[in-house]
């Protein structure tokens, strides 16, 4: 789907499914940094086939959207808000990693703009190690490496995906690999700068839920659990043993199906 | 330096793709020898056909042995997926017939195996796809012959039979130049020898029939999606960029990104023209991916001993391998392929045809047939079999004489190899 949000051209993918004519709930899928729409492969379709109008956006510069680039938090959660306004109606959102920032964000101060969020691979807050902001802010072909090899867990390395014939690891670098240039490197910036989690996680009341990787190295699991205990609204977490940072390619099934429980409560 | 870190490739090798197997602990990969898969619903069942969900279906769409194997060479080439086909050439099919449309055109290299000449020099015209052959050597010529409606540049990475060198980068170059995508046949190299992804290359097919079974007991192919060719900035591929109603109009890079190709090739080609990989098949192959590191170091170390006994073998007129100083892509070689060129030579025997004939008639190792990459010793003379339905003209412009052998060198001990060799050379010259 191609539509002008403020002017420029965003892009998202629907699962195929148009949103014209349809008036069940919306729900937004926000990916992570130097990632687009495509990490929700096997959870858009199957949402916009069960009760929701999906959209996994490709946010600012990412994928086929319009830049330039945003370059923080908020403002991404701004854009989030502008996106609400644009369909007319609260959504829920899903997002990982970056996403999650901006989806937590949203969820706090913007209150009237989300119905629901779930929270994959995050954390109170997301230190970037120096060399891979380095590696990115270069265009160097080794942070999309870097973050495939810390992004995917022991098991999740060797594969064995679900969808058959596609390569988890390989998926992941090449998708970072496509981001245009400076992207990832803005990204990583407003992740590691970004300082307003707990505050976020203070202010929300909609339901909440987090889908958090045993074996994550990007967002170590015991980094979200500060966002767990300050969380006061209605909240599940689940905990997936063996699973990385990539949670929405790793267990595509169970993201499917819990997000789906989670959303249509 | 923090440096990624990911399983090397002989650890790959024997286990990218499986986990023993949950319910009943097997360390090998089971032959899951099925046709379909119980769905767990009838919610579960459409999920799968609309590709909601993932999972099998039906084994002519996907089966968990093939997918092994479609995950470990997907792995090993270090691309984003691959698909299982029944052969190399339904493999080069799948590839061809995923991207291309009646009234498309392919710019190939005229040194490819005499099969894929055939298909893409008469076959693939009656389906009006046709292909202008360049010299591989010449960047420039695939440049030239690009015409309107080229969709496809296709080489194979180590040609066939002169073992022509792919300068992968520049022809890559003249590729993306023109918005198109690079397909190699890499069958000769396997991903030890050479990773063609990282020199450019988007699409790779395998004939798995030779080493990367490598034991000559199961034929298959593999197509190899490398996820990094821009099929939307292309613009010319509107199987991968516009609805497809086959399945309620998925645009395939819309939803899959980077694998788009992969993801039409199997719900496309593979489920309607249906050339898949059988379990069975995919178990035998997966044996030879275990060894390959192995195979593929022994088997290049041989070919280096028979080039020298070659080179000093008074009934031998020239030798064509890219590892030796005469072969006119020597030194590309050597940038490309440090480990070796491959296991695949050929050569001249003094006498010209009688002589060459008289050669294969007295060897007793190695073995007279149609194929390359097996453990064993192989040798053919092209110009009588592999390449007989092209014409004298054919013939030469794709660098075949009447005189020449090809060997596929085998894992025998290379003493023992270069002896027998030898021997019928001698028995050639009476
Ligand atoms: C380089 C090359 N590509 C493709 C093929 C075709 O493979 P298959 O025989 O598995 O169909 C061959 C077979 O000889 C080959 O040598």
């Amino acid at each position: 789907m191609l539509f002008s949000l403020n002017k420029k051209q965003v892009h998202g993918a629907t699962g195929a499914v148009s949103f014209e004519g349809r008036s069940e709930p919306i729900v937004v899928l926000i990916h992570g940094a130097g990632m687009d729409r495509s990490v929700w492969s096997q959870q858009t379709r199957f949402l916009a086939h069960h009760g929701f109008r999906a959209l996994a956006v490709d946010l600012p510069e990412h994928g086929h959207s319009e830049g330039p680039a945003l370059e923080s938090v908020a403002e991404l959660a701004k854009w989030i808000v502008d996106l609400a306004d644009y369909f007319g109606e609260s959504l829920h959102l899903v997002g990982h990693s970056m996403g999650a920032l901006v989806a937590l964000h949203t969820a706090g101060y913007h209150k009237n703009s989300v119905s629901s969020v779930s929270l994959l691979g995050v954390g109170a807050s997301m230190p970037v190690h120096p060399e891979l902001q380095e590696a990115a802010d270069a265009n160097d072909v080794k942070a999309a490496q870097l973050i495939t090899s810390w992004g995917h867990s022991t098991r999740h390395h060797l594969g064995n995906n679900p969808t058959p014939g596609l390569s988890m690891t390989g998926g992941t670098q090449a998708l970072i690999e496509s981001a245009s240039s400076g992207v990832l490197g803005i990204d990583l910036m407003a992740c590691a700068t970004y300082d307003g989690a707990l505050g976020s996680a203070e202010q929300i009341e909609c339901p909440i839920l987090f889908l958090l990787g045993a074996e994550d190295k990007m967002t170590p699991r015991k980094t979200a659990q500060p966002l767990i205990d300050t969380v006061s609204s209605s909240k599940s977490v689940i905990d997936l043993p063996e699973t990385g940072h990539m949670v929405m390619i790793e267990e595509p099934d169970r993201v499917r199906q819990e997000l789906l429980t989670h959303m249509s409560n | 330096m923090v440096e990624p870190e990911f399983r090397r490739f002989d650890t790959r090798a024997l286990h990218a793709g499986q986990h023993p197997d949950p319910s009943t602990g097997s360390r090998a990969v089971p032959i899951h020898q099925t046709t379909s898969y119980v769905f767990d619903s009838v919610d579960h069942a459409a999920g799968l056909y609309n590709l909601e969900t993932s999972g099998h279906i039906y084994s002519r769409i996907s089966n968990p042995t093939v997918a092994v194997l479609e995950e470990r060479i997907a792995s090993l080439e270090g691309g984003v997926g691959a698909v299982c086909t029944a052969s190399g050439m339904a493999a080069l099919h799948l590839a061809v017939a995923t991207l291309l449309n009646s009234g498309d055109h392919i710019v190939a290299s005229r040194n490819i195996y005499g099969g894929a000449f055939i298909l893409m020099n008469h076959t693939l015209p009656r389906f009006g796809i046709t292909t202008t052959f360049v010299d591989p050597r010449d960047p420039e010529e695939f440049a030239k012959a690009i015409q309107k409606n080229t969709r496809l540049i296709f080489a194979e990475t180590l040609g066939n039979p002169g073992i022509e060198v792919l300068d992968i980068d520049a022809v890559s170059d003249v590729a993306h130049a023109a918005g198109l995508p690079l397909c190699v046949d890499s069958t000769f190299c396997t991903p030890y020898l050479i990773n063609p992804i990282e020199h450019g290359a988007d699409i790779i097919t395998h004939s798995a029939t030779k080493f990367l079974g490598g034991h000559g007991i199961a034929i298959g192919g593999v197509v190899v999606d490398g996820g990094r060719f821009d099929w939307d900035a292309s613009g010319k591929f509107p199987t991968l960029t516009e609805p497809y109603e086959g399945y309620h109009n998925i645009t395939f890079t819309e939803e899959f990104g980077p694998a788009a190709l992969s993801m039409r090739a199997r719900a496309e080609g593979l489920k309607d023209f249906g050339a898949c990989m059988s379990p069975a098949n995919a178990f035998y192959l997966l044996q030879g991916v275990e060894t390959l590191p192995l195979r593929m170091a022994k088997h290049v170390e041989n070919t280096k001993q028979v080039i020298e006994m070659l080179d000093n073998h008074d009934a031998v007129q020239w030798i064509k391998h890219p590892d030796h100083p005469s072969h006119p892509d020597h030194d590309l070689a050597k940038r490309l392929y440090p480990k070796g060129a491959g296991a695949i030579l050929s050569f001249g025997v003094k006498g010209g045809r009688d002589a060459g004939r008289k050669f294969i008639d007295n060897v007793s190792l190695a073995s007279h047939l149609a194929n390359v990459g097996d453990a064993k010793t192989l040798v053919i003379h092209p110009g009588s079999t592999t390449h007989q339905q092209m014409s004298d003209e054919d013939l030469e412009t794709a660098g075949i004489s009447e005189d020449l052998v090809r060997v596929s060198v085998g894992l025998e001990d290379a003493d023992d190899i270069c002896s027998d060799l030898s021997k019928a050379l001698r028995a050639s010259q009476r």
